[in-house]
């Protein structure tokens, strides 16, 4: 039975760019300016970097192929650069493969990037693409919004909860995320809204209404990883270390086969209980001080709360509406404003949960600092309720 | 003229009409809608603006029409599965590329099969099932579908319709049987249309009346009624597609016919589907007609058709109208027929612009998944998955190469998610998707065809339908697979 990685990784240097249409910068002005802010936190050369992982998921929109534009944007020496793609869950991908390397002796210090440039496509959302020459045969070409409405319908259906019932709660999602961006100076969407707002926004795939769905932004965040030991030689104090690190990737069981309710995100339940085991948390629901989710939409935040084990089945709604993950509630969740107001630079996004979390931790949070922050989760989900990678990480002090 | 006494072929005694389909799409354009787009620059339509005529939906061709048509037959018979499938049109989407192919994959028949397109003139239909009548052999499904685009403000536009019908011809017990028949052609240009193009031009009617239909006509029928050996007035339904209005009468006056047999040309419910029509009048007059009935069935076009058919003990009368011919659903909005007809260019913005280039390959490879909707069986769990795999989806048997074909186009199925997705570009929004669940268990995600948004719910039955899923405008393809359209409630 492996050790897992809990405590054996430090993350000792965070960046993230101010999230937005960032009309006149290039993606690799968004790397410079994350990778800027990760080393000044770390306090080490650029030349002390000895691998690094690139995140990005839309390259034909964006840098292109392979970790040339990593190395090339920050001048890395030649050195190991990787490129990585996970969907949505691209971000995470890119740390795990900085902490794992870290973990395994290989290097000592290495570097997670991930950047995503969306605002050069011409038009809002995520761009339209292909599933592949066999899938595009028959697979609708579904958008995101309309594969993740499936799961208002299917939630409706499998606990009775009123299509108004569940509008409220989504709706509540929402208006908390915009409420908390309004304190994050680098989120995309820094306007308050109302319930009513939500409520009667445009429709954009039922029931998610313009204001269910997450902003789609430019945008890079980036960590400097290495070992507690290197960390204290490097000056660091009050150590953040990696708890756990999960993946788990749908086989075709939730879109084939008779047993996914298809009111809930199946990836996240068998990776939640992983990253717990792996963190020695055994009750998140106390352990957890804060968390950030992939509230790609506000269903989807709703269901995950159910899916990582902090609401009962079918009581996410009610505890929404009562408060519980507001940022004055017992488990604040998407304290930064989440994917729906700090932005969805796609590649960025699971560093970006990080990178909160991180500042959280040591107390950097500005205005938005929460009074207990020790122990934080992500959860970063790339793909469709049906067909998708969840990846989560836990992150906190050393020692907590 | 060329004429055949089916009688004193003694081969034909069994063979005949086994079975018949009919499929009509469910939108019925309003000829009212149509005229008052028109009033400014031809008034004169008022005169044809009655009524509805069936309309084809933006993912619906003469191929998706035709599988439902055969569907239907196929299904209506209790007969094995035919050797030979003819598809008649004037219409079909590919001009090198067996339409009926695509036909034949969608229905799963054996790959055993003779198969042809047949075209050319609105008699396409007529022609092939005298041959089809006339032949010797096995089964023979003969279908015929037409989805013609005349030209804004044409009387055509009014007056034609979409739609297909189909009969299983062959040997057996069958509801009807060819009496005799005769043919006449001649290159009489009452209209053309150019290969490739839209919309006919058409000479004066005038002339086409009395130079056409009533000097070609009448002779070709009395030559059919001679070769069955039946008098005119004998005949009990008398089957002409109304080229022109007030032309049945005409015909039925100078043959003998008497005129109360006249079958209705269905301009009410559809209006003249083409190549289609007689084939689609014939399906309602035998579910209609009782044993011992004659059936002269009459259509025009470069030359004429005449069959006069005798129904059989088989033929059980009902004066209900069949299920095809349902009141379908009413669409007053005529720019949307021009935009689902490709004669009018919206702005559908960037998402619109997503190449959809088929891979032929990887098309080949997947025929039978796509175009025949089969997955595959577990032979060790029995647990049905779409697609087919390597590997049981099953977790707890995870068998190796064990799945046989199951088509799933015939399972019951019902919703269990959806949504209306109005981001997602579709030719008419919104684009209605959702996971479907079948009987066996299966399940699939799947586009919505022919619903409302109101008529989605979770637990709502669904049928399987074949229509177009994507059309690539820059090379000319089009792709099929199947859709789930929702069992509407009667009346809906």
């Amino acid at each position: 039975m492996a050790n897992g990685i809990r405590d054996r990784v430090a993350i000792v240097g965070m960046g993230c760019s101010r999230f937005g249409e960032r009309w006149s910068d290039n993606a690799e002005d968004l790397m410079l300016e994350a990778f800027s802010e990760a080393l000044r936190d770390a306090g080490i050369e650029r030349n002390k970097i000895e691998a690094a992982w690139l995140g990005v998921c839309l390259e034909e929109n964006n840098v292109g192929k392979t970790a040339g534009p990593l190395a090339q944007g920050l001048r890395l020496p030649y050195i190991a650069v990787t490129r990585v793609e996970n969907a949505c869950a691209t971000g995470t991908e890119a740390l795990r493969g900085a902490v794992y390397a870290v973990a395994s002796g290989a290097y000592d210090i290495a570097l997670a990037l991930g950047v995503e440039k969306l605002k050069d496509t011409g038009y809002g959302g995520l761009p339209v693409r292909t599933r592949g020459v066999v899938a595009d045969l028959w697979l609708p070409n579904a958008s995101a919004p309309g594969a993740f409405a499936q799961l208002a319908s299917a939630y409706q259906a499998k606990y009775g909860v009123s299509y108004d019932d569940l509008k409220q709660a989504m709706a509540h999602v929402s208006v908390k995320s915009h409420d908390n961006a309004v304190l994050n100076p680098k989120a995309h969407l820094r306007n308050k809204i109302t319930i009513d707002d939500v409520l009667k926004a445009p429709t954009v795939a039922e029931p998610l209404g313009l204001y269910d769905c997450s902003g789609v932004s430019d945008g890079a965040a980036c960590a400097i990883v290495t070992t507690p030991e290197i960390a204290r030689e490097l000056g660091k104090r009050d150590i953040v270390t990696v708890k756990s690190l999960q993946l788990a990737v749908s086989n075709g069981e939730e879109a084939q086969f008779s047993n996914w309710d298809g009111a809930s995100v199946r990836t996240a339940e068998v990776a939640a209980a992983k990253a717990y085991r792996e963190a020695g948390i055994a009750d998140p629901r106390e352990a957890l001080d804060l968390i950030e989710v992939h509230d790609c939409f506000s269903i989807t935040e709703l269901v995950l709360m159910e899916n990582l084990g902090l609401s009962d089945p079918g009581r996410a709604p009610f505890d929404i509406l009562e408060g519980r993950y507001d940022r004055n509630g017992k488990i604040p969740c998407q304290v930064d404003g989440g994917l729906k107001c700090f932005g969805h630079p796609i590649g960025a996004s699971g560093l970006r949960m990080v990178y909160e979390v991180y500042q959280q931790i040591l107390g950097r949070a500005g205005e938005r600092q929460l009074a207990k922050a020790d122990i934080g989760l992500t959860q970063n989900l790339g793909g469709h309720p049906h067909q998708n990678v969840c990846a989560i990480s836990i992150i906190g002090r050393l020692g907590a | 003229m060329n004429t055949n006494n089916g009688a004193n072929n003694g081969a034909a005694t069994d063979r005949g009409i086994l079975a018949v389909g009919a499929y009509l799409p469910r939108l019925r354009l309003d000829r009212k809608s149509v005229a008052a787009g028109h009033r400014w620059m031809a008034p004169g339509l008022r005169g044809l603006a009655q009524g509805v005529r069936s309309m084809a939906n933006w993912d619906e061709d003469a191929i998706t029409m035709a599988v439902e048509a055969g569907r239907r037959a196929l299904a209506a018979a209790q007969a094995p599965a035919p050797e030979m499938l003819t598809l008649a049109s004037t219409t079909l989407p590919f001009a090198d590329r067996l339409n009926a192919a695509v036909v034949a994959s969608a229905l799963s028949l054996p790959k055993a099969l003779a198969a042809s397109d047949c075209g050319g003139s609105l008699r396409a239909g007529g022609s092939a099932l005298i041959r089809a009548l006339q032949g010797s052999g096995g089964q023979q499904l003969l279908i015929a579908s037409e989805r013609r685009i005349p030209r804004p403000a044409s009387t055509a536009e009014l007056m034609v319709g979409d739609g297909a019908a189909a009969l299983l011809v062959g040997e057996g017990e069958p509801i009807a049987r060819l009496l005799g028949s005769a043919s006449l052609t001649a290159d009489f240009v009452d209209h053309f249309r150019e290969s490739g193009r839209d919309g006919d031009y058409g000479w004066e009617e005038r002339w086409v009346r009395d130079e056409g239909l009533s000097k070609l006509v009448p002779p070709v029928v009395k030559q059919a009624l001679q070769a069955a050996g039946v008098d005119a007035n004998r005949i009990d339904h008398f089957v002409m597609p109304e080229k022109l209005r007030k032309v049945g009468p005409m015909v039925a006056k100078k043959v003998g016919v008497r005129p109360e047999t006249i079958v209705d040309p269905l301009f009410d419910r559809c209006g003249d589907t083409g190549a289609a029509h007689p084939l689609l009048m014939l399906a309602r007059t035998l579910a209609k007609a009782g044993p011992g009935q004659t059936i002269l069935v009459v259509q025009f076009g470069s030359g004429c058709d005449a069959l006069v058919l005798e129904t059989t003990d088989r033929a059980t009368g009902s004066d209900t109208e069949p299920a095809w011919l349902d009141e379908g659903q009413v669409e007053t909005n005529y720019l949307k027929y021009l935009s689902f007809t490709g004669q009018i260019e919206l702005e559908w913005g960037m998402r619109a612009e997503m190449d959809n280039k088929t891979a032929l390959s990887a098309a080949w490879r997947a025929e039978e998944t796509v175009h025949g909707f089969s997955g595959g069986r577990c032979g060790e769990c029995g647990t049905v998955q779409f697609p087919a795999s390597r590997i049981c989806v099953n977790p707890d048997c995870g068998a190796v190469d064990t799945q046989q074909p199951y088509r799933l186009a015939d399972e019951p199925a019902k919703i269990r998610s959806f949504t209306c997705d109005w981001l997602s570009y579709k030719p008419c929004p919104p684009f209605m998707f959702g996971h479907v669940e079948f009987a066996n268990a299966a399940r699939v995600l799947m586009e919505f065809a022919d619903c409302d948004p109101a008529d989605l719910a979770v637990g709502v039955p669904l049928d399987m339908v074949f229509r177009i899923k994507e059309v690539d405008p820059m090379r000319g393809f089009r792709r099929y697979f199947w859709k789930a359209k929702p069992q509407l409630k009667a009346g809906e």
